[in-house]
């Protein structure tokens, strides 16, 4: 998959995630308080002493705080991000202070339905408070205070993490001053809540799924989960990229006879290995509440329904890019989104990027993604 | 910088909005933001050209006029510049539309197909004109539209635009008197300041 991209370019090395642990109740947008919970992250570069080098990483459905560099000498693959974060890469680590970690409700370290409920003493589990993006938004408030950073040089994201960054620009204008959002849309439509709706239905509908109390249960909802991901799979590559990729080729048998396998065509085996992948190192509740986070984002419910007035509020510059392929969050989304900065007035830059990909585009070495970005980035630097 | 966007920088008042249409690396508009503090934005469609004037420091939108330019507010920016991309777009007229909707002024720039070296190769030749100005062959140029001086006026005229201002580039630097007098026969590049 590399393209010789990151050739010049480097690694941040190897890192080591860090806790925040926060005792003060948050308030979430579903009326119930959490505390404490705690918070992992890591961060690539140094802060400046005017600490206006920093930058937040917002992740995506089923992203995590390690975006970039290894965790130690014999790790396979590096962080989600790395393509894009590094020195000398467009997020690079020699000018900024980059800040990633892994939301609330996750499954890689903060806290979320695999943490122990307090009250209880047994997993969260289904009883996990359903969270929007706005509770993200916030607990990274105050990660961003307790890591002495007043005001982000960017808030950068990609598909659910560009919703996140869009909420950043409203929720703390005066935090925010330059805001990315790649791949990413307002507000999500039918087709794709539907297709979230098969994924929970997938975990719902396991066995051991148990009401999603398989932890207590000693189980997980493998299957259910899998499925989910191979049916996610499928919205983030594009027709031509699956084409590309595996065409009609088979694993075994024939094409005039068919095969004994349960296994017969390439594609088959891809989305059973994603699946079983992803059901090893997922949690099917953090799943749920990712997805329901993804349906319930508008970003201009409260202002009237009117994504203008809504912008009116930021303070921020815009960066937003879309792939020509994309059609979970296609550039038609994306267009509204430069639409309604435009009419709102607030500086925007805008690109659509000829990309095979699909939505996963967001995260390959792409040449003209990679030095657009590079050059939005240096703009935020020089900041 | 080319002669025409040095002929159009008096026109535009410092600390004013500026929307550039077909801004290309951003050169020009680079220019108003450093020595007019415009607040500036820019179309682009090529690839190369939209990254260069991001590198720039400039806002740039990838936006295909062709498809319109309804996304952009009535009178939302004070001059609308389009500079040499009038005989390159599908319907010159309903851009000019468009530049006085977002626009309070319309500043156009266009190589005059008017001008006496075209007519000269035309009329001894009989072939279409290329030169080192308009460089392309008529099968494949992303020039669709040219006009001469006089066409374009009429069209303003059909259409009730003003012409405020108007600057005609010759073939040398020095003053052009004959590009002045004669404009439809000696102009190179014709520059206009345009109002409802």
């Amino acid at each position: 998959m590399r393209h010789g991209a990151t050739d010049t370019a480097g690694s941040v090395g190897i890192v080591t995630p860090q806790t925040a642990r926060f005792d003060e109740p948050l308030m979430l947008a579903c009326g119930r308080a959490l505390a404490p919970y705690e918070l992992v992250y890591e961060t690539y570069g140094t802060l400046n002493a005017t600490r206006s080098n920093a930058v937040l990483i917002c992740h995506a459905l089923s992203g995590h705080h390690h975006a970039a560099g290894y965790h130690s000498e014999t790790d396979r693959k590096p962080g989600w991000w790395d393509e894009y974060i590094g020195p000398g890469k467009p997020i690079d680590s020699n000018r900024f202070f980059i800040v990633s970690l892994n939301n609330l409700g996750g499954c890689h370290g903060s806290t979320g339905p695999t943490a122990i409920n307090p009250d209880t003493g047994k997993p969260w589990g289904p009883d996990f408070p359903p969270l929007r993006a706005r509770d993200w938004v916030h607990s990274q408030a105050r990660l961003a205070d307790r890591l002495g950073i007043s005001s982000w040089a960017a808030v950068i994201g990609g598909s659910l993490g560009g919703m996140q960054a869009m909420r950043w620009a409203l929720e703390y204008p005066e935090r925010v001053k330059h805001c990315v959002v790649i791949a990413s849309a307002m507000k999500l439509s039918a087709q794709n809540i539907a297709f979230n709706e098969i994924a929970r239905h997938a975990i719902q509908s396991d066995p051991d799924f148990a009401e999603g109390r398989y932890l207590e249960q000693g189980n997980l909802p493998a299957k259910g989960l899998g499925l989910a991901r191979m049916v996610g799979h499928i919205t983030y590559l594009s027709d031509d990229a699956m084409a590309a990729k595996f065409g009609r080729d088979l694993r075994s048998g024939t094409l005039e006879r068919g095969g004994e396998d349960d296994v017969e065509f390439q594609v088959q085996s891809y989305l059973r290995y994603q699946g079983s992948q992803f059901s090893g190192s997922f949690d099917a509740n953090t799943y749920i509440l990712m997805t329901r986070a993804l349906d319930y984002f508008d970003l201009a419910r409260e202002y009237g329904d009117d994504p203008v007035a809504a912008f009116r509020h930021a303070r921020c510059s815009f960066l937003v890019i879309s792939f020509s392929t994309d059609w979970r969050f296609s550039p038609a989304r994306s267009r509204e989104i430069v639409d309604a900065l435009i009419a709102a007035d607030r500086p925007v830059t805008y690109a659509e990027i000829e990309a095979n990909e699909g939505h996963d585009a967001f995260l390959m070495p792409i040449p003209r993604y990679r030095e657009l970005f590079a050059a939005y980035m240096q703009r935020v630097g020089d900041a | 910088m080319r002669l025409d966007l040095t002929r159009i920088q008096p026109w535009i008042a410092p600390g004013s909005r500026v929307l550039d249409l077909g801004c290309g690396d951003g050169e020009f508009l680079h220019r108003l933001q450093a020595e007019c503090q415009v607040r500036g934005m820019g179309l682009e469609i090529d690839p190369g050209q939209l990254t260069a004037a991001v590198s720039r420091g400039l806002n740039v939108v990838e936006q295909n006029m062709d498809e319109g330019l309804g996304n952009f507010p009535d009178q939302s920016f004070d001059t609308v510049v389009m500079a040499h991309a009038l005989q390159a777009v599908h319907y010159p007229d309903r851009v000019l539309d468009e530049m006085l909707r977002i626009g309070r002024e319309g500043i156009v720039t266009f190589p005059n197909f008017g001008h006496w070296r075209c007519r000269l190769y035309l009329g001894t030749r009989g072939r279409m004109p290329v030169s080192k100005f308009m460089p392309y062959s008529w099968y494949d140029t992303p020039n669709i539209h040219f006009c001469t001086v006089d066409d374009f006026e009429a069209l303003c005229r059909s259409k009730g635009i003003r012409i405020l201002d108007r600057e005609m580039v010759g073939n040398t630097e020095r003053r052009p008197l004959l590009a002045g007098a004669w404009p439809n026969l000696f102009a190179v590049t014709a520059i206009y300041r345009l109002s409802r």
